[in-house]
């Protein structure tokens, strides 16, 4: 008799925490960028250095009227998007190679190793050398620093699909490919999903590095000009506007993983 | 008239320091329409040789024959039923059980239709459109059931599909196996470490000893028990009588399992 009851004051309560939490956050982001502004008037920091919200958002409103800023979006943008789409794929495709030819994965392994310890921004002199100081080296920055270590989460998690699943197909003579399209792959997705995640984090990372050594558009570009004029608004304003990219991006790969795995 | 014959057939397994003999000189047969069950204690073999006959591995010595037919060039269609469903999870259930023709590409209307009619037999066709997920653990292995038998194996190896449920399912489960078997002719091998199953299920049993395994000994099911529906076997008075004496050997063999592996080596 009380079911209906309860189940609405149940119901109730989780709107209730859901509001109080969102009020915190709001509250945080507030209380962040009210301290920032008067922090900065009233000199607690030096304004030079570390600018101000109002300043920032000026900035980026000017150039935004003026329509330079949109271009340096535009470029960032298609770099890392390139640099996380290639990166992820040849991972992915690597993975496969390596799961498929067995002896080909033990070959591969102390080179996978090594190339996955070392920091592959360091490469990125050679980089410029190889593709020529432009958007090639950039992407290939975004593509270097994500794809071995998708090479190395995915074929862990080939590795771990349950062997009993493999052993049905087998009874029914499922070839190799067989095996790996129903049941192998399938497994393997949330695993995938979460290293596309953890590589939007990583393909900006390539990218604005990318960027500070070579380019003359973008938003890593602006960052290293602001900072070579000493012009601290110009770098505060791309960096925020590098968090608000990466944040939809990562909300983009979220709504991705909601499509493609049920609960 | 044997159906399927293993000849003295031994298998290892192999690891970088050392080798298991995991079956010794096996050699037993199976005639058609019959349900044999292996039964053992862990570690005897049973699974590696379902595997063997499954044609999933091949035996290290011996040979695996059916219908008169080496294994590989006998085109006679095996079923194989795990111990637990391992139904994918991603698949809706209709798909899961229609995967083996899928895999053999033989997917046609007429079998989905079949599906349907199968997962009707056995109380599954309004979830047909489900997932795994969303169903019970004896519903999910009668899933299963179907996924095995919707590709018409003629032999069926059971490596205990019934273990990983609750009693009363797992009851059930019994019964509905026993009857399709029968309405259905199908010969069946089923591997079981409850001798209560075994006997209810089976025409004959085969016990196995462990380190390594090999047959120890074979029972025939009273005549009485074979027809009877495994619920009622269990309540019948011969019931008692064949479950006394294969626990009686198997608790000799445990005693003996040492002594005997020494005058061997």
């Amino acid at each position: 008799m009380n079911g209906p009851k309860l189940f609405a004051a149940y119901q109730q309560k989780l709107r209730r925490e859901a509001k109080i939490v969102l009020t915190w956050q709001l509250s945080i982001l507030v209380l962040f960028f009210a301290f920032w502004e008067v922090a900065s008037r009233l000199y607690w920091i030096d304004p030079l250095l570390f600018s101000s919200p109002s300043r920032v958002f000026i900035s980026i409103w000017d150039r935004l009227v003026q329509g330079s800023l949109l271009g340096h979006i535009q470029v960032t943008l298609l770099e890392t998007i390139l640099g996380f789409l290639i990166g992820t794929i040849a991972g992915i495709v690597i993975a496969s190679m390596l799961w498929s030819f067995h002896r080909f994965a033990k070959v591969m392994d102390p080179y996978l190793v090594v190339f996955n310890a070392m920091p592959k921004v360091a490469l990125g002199p050679i980089l410029i050398v190889a593709l020529g100081p432009g958007y090639l080296s950039i992407i290939a920055m975004g593509f270097i620093i994500s794809v071995i270590v998708t090479t190395l989460v995915v074929f862990a998690a080939f590795h771990e699909v349950d062997q009993n699943y493999l052993k049905v197909l087998r009874s029914f003579e499922a070839t190799k490919w067989q095996c790996f399209k129903e049941a192998v792959f399938p497994a393997s997705l949330p695993a995938i999903i979460s290293t596309l995640k953890v590589n939007v984090g990583l393909s900006w990372v390539g990218v604005i590095v990318g960027e500070y050594l070579v380019s003359k558009q973008g938003l890593g570009y602006l960052i290293i000009y602001g900072f070579q004029v000493f012009d601290f608004t110009l770098v505060m304003s791309s960096l925020v506007i590098i968090a608000i990219l990466a944040a939809i991006m990562y909300k983009t790969v979220e709504k991705i993983e909601q499509m493609l795995i049920r609960k | 008239m044997s159906y399927l014959t293993l000849d003295r057939v031994s298998h290892y397994y192999f690891s970088k320091k050392q080798y298991t003999e995991a079956l010794h000189n096996i050699s037993f047969f199976v005639r058609k329409n019959e349900f044999v069950s292996l039964l053992g204690p862990s570690g005897c073999g049973k699974s590696t040789l379902l595997s063997l006959i499954s044609g999933m591995l091949q035996p290290a010595e011996g040979e695996i024959l059916i219908n008169g037919e080496k294994m590989e060039i006998s085109d006679i269609e095996i079923g194989y039923m795990l111990q637990q469903d391992y139904l994918f999870p991603w698949k809706t259930i209709i798909d899961n059980v229609l995967i083996g023709p899928k895999i053999r590409k033989r997917q046609t209307g007429e079998l989905k239709q079949k599906a349907i009619s199968l997962l009707k037999e056995v109380g599954l066709e309004n979830v047909a459109e489900k997932y795994p997920s969303e169903l019970s653990g004896g519903m999910r292995q009668r899933a299963a059931l179907i996924r095995t038998l919707i590709t018409e194996p003629e032999i069926l190896l059971l490596d205990e599909p019934f273990s990983a449920l609750d009693f009363q399912t797992k009851l059930k489960l019994e019964v509905l196996v026993s009857d399709l078997l029968k309405a259905y002719q199908k010969t069946a091998v089923l591997v079981t470490h409850d001798i209560g199953e075994a006997i209810s299920m089976s025409d004959r049993i085969i016990l196995m000893s462990s380190h390594p395994g090999r047959v120890a000994k074979m029972y025939e099911v009273p005549v009485e028990l074979r027809d009877e529906s495994p619920f009622l076997v269990r309540k019948h008075p011969k019931y008692g009588r064949l479950f006394d004496k294969i626990w009686a050997d198997l608790n000799q063999q445990n005693q003996t399992v040492n002594p005997l592996e020494e005058n061997e080596s």
